[in-house]
């Protein structure tokens, strides 16, 4: 009897420690190579539309080759724990013009400038301003569902 | 055989060390003079710091804490100052194109203690929470500056009104 339980706790433990192991590798993969996004909200139509899952990959971004026309994830300027999916339409030193603003503005150092495909329905840089690359978190790289949809960008 | 197991360690370990320095908090070296006297009094020895991770998962500073965040003008760097304004804080800036700022949603003001020797919100303006990576709560090397930071705002440096 007494075998049974220490084999039992044994076990137990043994059991946590893949757990752990495995949650562990989990959130290296997800955080430095890449993970899977849900978008919502209809900013980026007609390329992406709510309930398409994104893969993505953090490579990119962490070694700066983020380029123009690059679709990205990054943090909201304005609340951190809301991420938006965007394109990538300036890099630092671009010159943009604004169509509400009517004035042109130069993309600064270290910021880049997204917008949305859908630029009736989108909240942007053109509301917030060029945004700081230390926000973006991934580049999209292919689109896995719906399943007939499945397209590289 | 042992080349085996070394390896299966390190496949092992090297993810579960990873997640805990991005969870928890690390130690790291602290450059420049743009913290005195806080940190690094005399130029020449330089702190360690401990940047709590932990501390920061819901972005959830206070002013007067000091933190560790990437830099809004090259996001390869990451620069360690003191958070002085809130979002909604009115700020009476040192040399910023405005004379009093009100520190946007989802941002914060931060300035260096060594007022005139630092590149801060007096340069590049606010900066959003989401750039904040972890919180300096003590410095741990050399052993005879063990101590906690405090959390405090400059006498001089405190907002002109407060949100909340």
């Amino acid at each position: 009897m007494k075998m049974t339980v220490s084999k039992g706790i044994g076990g137990l433990v043994s059991f946590a420690g893949y757990v752990l192991q495995y949650a562990c590798i989990t959130h290296c993969a997800f955080e430095y190579i890449g993970d899977f996004v849900m978008c919502s909200g209809p900013s980026m139509e007609p390329t992406l539309e709510s309930d398409h899952i994104l893969l993505t990959e953090h490579i990119t971004p962490r070694l700066q080759r983020l380029r123009r026309g690059d679709i990205v994830i990054a943090k909201s300027p304005t609340n951190p724990r809301q991420n938006i999916c965007k394109r990538i339409t300036g890099l630092p030193g671009d010159k943009i013009r604004t169509s509400f603003t009517r004035r042109s503005q130069i993309v600064p150092r270290g910021h880049v400038w997204l917008e949305g495909d859908n630029s009736s329905n989108s909240a942007d840089s053109r509301v917030f301003g060029p945004v700081p690359m230390g926000l973006i978190r991934s580049r999209a790289i292919l689109r896995v569902w719906p399943v007939h949809k499945i397209d590289p960008f | 055989m042992w080349v085996k197991t070394v390896f299966k360690s390190l496949v092992l370990g090297l993810p579960i060390g990873i997640t805990f320095l991005d969870t928890v908090g690390y130690v790291a070296r602290v450059e420049g003079i743009s913290m005195q006297p806080a940190l690094n009094p005399e130029s020449a020895d330089t702190d360690y710091v401990f940047l709590s991770r932990w501390s920061v998962r819901d972005y959830d500073i206070k002013r007067g804490d000091v933190i560790s965040l990437i830099s809004p003008k090259d996001p390869g760097l990451k620069i360690i100052k003191r958070v002085v304004g809130l979002q909604g804080d009115v700020v009476n800036t040192l040399g910023y194109k405005n004379q009093y700022v009100k520190v946007p949603e989802g941002h914060c003001w931060v300035e260096g203690d060594h007022t005139g020797h630092t590149l801060d919100s007096n340069s590049f303006g606010p900066v959003s929470l989401g750039l904040i990576t972890a919180r300096a709560v003590c410095i741990v090397w050399p052993p005879k500056r063990w101590q906690s930071l405090e959390t405090k705002v400059p006498e001089t440096r405190r907002p002109i009104s407060m949100a909340l």
